[in-house]
């Protein structure tokens, strides 16, 4: 597609770990092969467990951190192992928000220094006068007052400060923004406020977000498209009400059927997965759900299964039908 | 008789800058083998009422109720000797989270036999049995093995699953659950409410589920009390209160969750829970409330009748619409 | 719970919360001990500063006829010489009112200088790869496994005894825990997400270092600062009482223990109230610093 404002194909990013007395180094594959893309306008969500990669995901896309193989283009440019460094149009191009709101301001920053920081670095050719006119103006937008501009952040409820994050990540009229969990460490109340603000920007704006979470409840009100991980792999994606009518992955639909919904009288028929998370150091070879899932045979201790389909792809030796019922869950 | 009974429960702390109200005049009552949530945005006083009944907050608390009994003890004049004695055993708790809730310098194993010999008069080996039934109760694989693992050696799941073996341990007539599953991952988190209401059916305990999750309350328990400010707003039963919530609150909360609206926007609840500086006058959610009106914001609402959930509330709302608001206008 | 503001939107006006300056004078003067020494460290640098005017007579000016004179309240004293007089004849109120000048230069100097180096050498170890942060945490430790007075001893017997030399010695002696110190505040700050956030937002590495997470590190830093006021002080008198600090006639408060050490047993005033204000001095500055840590660093806040 021509309108794609970020691509990402088989992007990885492993860690080494030197290892202690007794152990040998270990490389973490935080994350493996992760292939999407992002248009204007619309949102991809990224959902998965702790260790799934979803955040190395956002750090890679960032540019905080360089993939370690795989490509990733931003706005028709090639990003290199650099990342953005020396190239303001290029780190202007993606922002970031971040999950805790109590750690991402700069507690000796007022909320208009912190707003006017990416200006000041990356717009030199930009007037003191004018870049506080921004930054009021943007402060308006974000749905804050003006006089909250000399404030410093703990005079701030956790909402106000995930506004400021916001109205931050906007300053250099980013095309990309990515969502690290921004919503999950506010209280409902606030959560639904903060989401609205999202929807209103991106329609404003019309920016594209790349999505992450772990809260299914948020995604399906949110996003376009979807896209399940499982420790540092992509296990499916495709656009939401796709996924969300047909999972073809085991994992999606234990993640599903895992979800609570606030519905007293829905009748619950759970999966019930087996065991823990394995940890990222040691992912099981294969495909690395197969020894939690119902539906595991040889062949997926064995190899990893390819991407099949086309908008909803999967990556799956034994995908699940339409209404097929699964062991577990009829024994629920 | 109820098994905990709670009358005007209010606990204030002490602060830099004055009194600070973090629970307000709740009454709650649990009888045997109840299943409840208290559900609550954080700064709603639901972790600290369960704590003042534990007997769990530090000295800078001031705890005061015209009741609070708990299987015919009063809490209230219970030294701390016979407060020890029943807390652990009778009345047992659990907590967010489980990897700073275990003591990381002894083994699991050592933790609950540790409960064990303080509470029971079980020797040595059978001291050493009852912990692997345990763990093999609250579903451990290779519990011999796991006993002596240490914390950190365990997953969150894991560790989650060790806490509520300890808490189960003596047989608590009376769990409380703070947030069990926040921590935890989804999939994990449905392991172990599966587990805490399995075992709450087979032993026949109470449950006391503190979260914030209106999901894990709908799938997990029978009634529910919604806390506003330290205040309880209202309390049903699990089905009703989402068919027809009776305080303004709930209702605005549960129309806030994402799951249940059709809409691009979610309705949402203005402004913020209010702090320790900007106590309003009258109902504490009348800055909030979309029906609010001066009444509201000049007198302190009543507990409205039981068929009304109990809403503290002027005009508690039946089936989306304010009651009685004609009648005094 | 408290972590709630007063901030509404939606027009509220509610009381405002505590600023933090408020809030420090309120956890700072719950601390008694503290008030005390504060009191008691600002009458002597008022004391320092203005010396000259309270001071009856010169620090050097020698009274030949009143050689050792005992203070005013014993046999043979008088108003002359309210604090007596030492071996050479010199007043004692006015030289420990200089002394206090002194002592106080050296603190500030000493604390100055060591807080510079430590602070930028801890941050870069911060920052630096892994091999650098070793390499210089090593070298830090290397200093601090001298007892300290010893390292401090032996540079001064390198650069010859001078006051000069006493402070620059002083000062490398005490640097290293700035270091640590500020070095254990940057690893713990640079991994919050505001850090990430200003990378972000294209901060150089410099900037980062310097602008953005070094103005998060400076509670720890003021308190050592307070308490290493303190030891410079305790140091400079044990090096002039050693002959290697301040040199005669210099009215340092050590020297001038040292120059009166063999009249001990004739003329206790000559030592002991030298003594008697080093003691008061160091006393209430780490009271003070006490008060200022409760205040200051929320790891070690009470309640």
């Amino acid at each position: 597609m021509s309108d794609t404002i970020l691509t990402a194909e088989n992007l990885t990013r492993h860690y080494s770990v030197k290892g202690g007395l007794m152990r040998p180094d270990a490389t973490v594959r935080a994350l493996d092969g992760a292939s999407f893309s992002l248009r204007p306008g619309s949102t991809l969500a990224v959902v998965g467990e702790s260790g799934c990669g979803k955040s190395t995901l956002a750090r890679v896309v960032t540019m905080i951190e360089p993939a370690t193989s795989g490509r990733l283009t931003i706005g028709g440019k090639e990003i290199g192992p650099n990342g953005a460094k020396g190239d303001r149009d290029l780190r202007a191009m993606v922002q970031i928000v971040f999950q805790d709101p109590y750690g991402s301001l700069n507690p000796r920053q007022t909320i208009g220094q912190t707003l006017m920081e990416p200006l000041l670095l990356n717009r030199p050719e930009i007037g003191k006068a004018d870049r506080e006119k921004r930054a009021r103006e943007m402060l308006l937008m974000v749905g804050l007052r003006n006089e909250h501009f000399d404030r410093y952040p703990h005079m701030f409820s956790g909402g106000q400060r995930q506004r400021v994050a916001v109205a931050r990540a906007l300053m250099l009229d980013p095309k990309i923004l990515v969502l690290d969990e921004p919503v999950s460490a506010l209280d409902l109340s606030i959560q639904s406020q903060i989401l609205n603000l999202l929807v209103d920007l991106q329609e404003r704006l019309d920016l594209a977000y790349l999505f992450i979470s772990h809260d299914l409840s948020v995604v399906s009100h949110f996003a376009d498209e979807l896209m399940v991980m499982y420790l540092g792999r992509p296990v499916e994606t495709g656009p939401l009400k796709d996924v969300y009518a047909h999972p073809r992955h085991p994992y999606t639909r234990a993640l599903f059927s895992a979800t609570p919904v606030a519905d007293p009288r829905r009748k619950r028929n759970r999966i019930k997965l087996e065991g823990e998370l394995p940890s990222p150091m040691a992912v099981p070879p294969g495909c690395p759900f197969n020894p939690r899932c119902w539906k595991a045979t040889d062949e997926c201790r064995q190899s990893f299964p390819e991407y099949t389909g086309g908008r909803h792809s999967y990556a799956c030796f034994h995908p699940l039908a339409k209404d097929e019922l699964p062991r577990a869950e009829t024994q629920a | 008789m109820a098994l905990l009974e709670i009358r005007n429960l209010s606990v204030e702390f002490e602060t830099v800058s004055g009194a600070f109200r973090a629970v307000d005049g709740i009454d709650i009552s649990v009888d045997r083998g109840d299943l409840m949530a208290i559900v609550g945005e954080s700064g709603s006083g639901k972790s600290v009422s369960m704590l003042a009944v534990m007997g769990l907050l530090p000295w800078t608390a001031t705890i005061t109720a015209d009741r609070m009994e708990f299987n015919g003890h009063d809490l209230r004049t219970l030294s701390g000797r016979a407060r020890r004695k029943i807390i652990g055993r009778d009345l047992s708790m659990i907590f967010q989270e489980p990897m700073s809730s275990l003591n990381p310098c002894f083994t699991v194993g050592y933790q609950i036999r540790e409960t064990l010999r303080l509470h029971t008069s079980l020797d040595r080996k059978a001291r050493q049995t009852r912990a692997i039934e345990l763990m093999e109760q609250v579903g451990i694989p290779a519990p011999e093995k796991r006993l002596s693992a240490f914390p950190h050696q365990m997953s969150g799941g894991m560790s989650q699953r060790a806490m509520i073996a300890m808490a189960l341990a003596c047989e608590p007539k009376l769990l409380i659950a703070d947030e069990p599953t926040t921590a935890l991952d989804v999939t994990i988190q449905a392991q172990i409410l599966e587990l805490l209401t399995d075992l709450q059916d087979r032993t026949g305990m109470a449950l006391i589920l503190i979260t914030h999750d209106m999901g894990v309350v709908a799938e997990t328990v029978k009634r529910v009390a919604v806390q506003y400010a330290g205040q309880k707003v209202e309390e049903q039963q699990v089905e009703a209160l989402f068919d027809d919530p009776h305080h303004p609150y709930t209702a605005a909360l549960l129309s806030a969750l994402p799951e249940r609206s059709q809409d691009r926007f979610l309705p949402t609840i203005p402004g913020v829970v209010p702090g320790q500086f900007d106590r309003p006058q009258g109902c504490l959610f009348s800055p909030r409330c979309q029906f609010a009106d001066a009444r509201c914001r000049a007198v302190q609402p009543q507990k409205a009748s039981a068929e009304l959930g109990y809403a503290l509330c002027h005009y508690p709302l039946l089936h989306g619409e304010p009651q009685g608001k004609e009648a005094s206008a | 719970m408290a972590e709630y503001t007063a901030e509404t939107e939606h027009g509220l006006q509610p009381a405002p919360p505590p600023g933090p300056v408020r809030e420090f004078w309120h956890s700072f003067k719950e601390n008694r001990g503290a008030v005390i020494g504060l009191v008691v460290f600002s009458t002597f640098l008022l004391i320092a500063i203005i010396a000259p005017l309270l001071a009856p007579y010169g620090p050097a000016q020698q009274f030949r006829d009143h050689l050792l004179q005992p203070p005013v309240w014993q046999d043979g004293g008088s108003w002359q010489f309210p604090l007596g007089t030492d071996p050479l004849g010199r007043d004692m109120v006015s030289r420990l009112l200089y002394g206090a000048r002194f002592s106080f230069f050296i603190g500030v100097v000493v604390v100055a200088i060591a807080t510079f180096f430590g602070v930028v050498i801890g941050v870069i170890a911060g920052f630096a790869p892994r091999w650098a942060d070793t390499l210089i945490m090593r070298v830090m430790d290397i200093v601090l496994s001298f007892p300290s007075l010893l390292m401090a001893l032996v540079l001064v017997a390198i650069l010859g005894p001078s006051l000069i030399n006493a402070m620059i010695a002083i000062a490398v002696v005490l640097q290293p825990h700035f270091v640590r110190l500020t070095r254990a505040a940057v690893l713990s700050e640079r991994a919050k997400d505001y850090v990430t956030a200003a990378r972000v937002a294209g901060s150089g590495q410099l900037r980062i270092m310097f602008k953005t997470v070094l103005p998060n590190c400076l509670s720890p830093i003021i308190v050592q600062a307070a308490l290493s006021f303190s030891t410079a002080v305790l140091d400079a008198a044990a090096l002039g009482f050693l002959g290697m600090g301040a040199q005669p006639p210099t009215p340092e408060w050590g020297t001038m223990l040292a120059e009166a050490r063999e009249f001990i047993l004739r003329a206790w005033w000559v030592v002991t109230l030298p003594g008697l204000c080093i003691l008061v001095t160091v006393l209430a500055i780490n009271l003070m610093g006490d008060g200022l840590r409760d205040a200051l660093d929320p790891k070690l806040k009470r309640s």
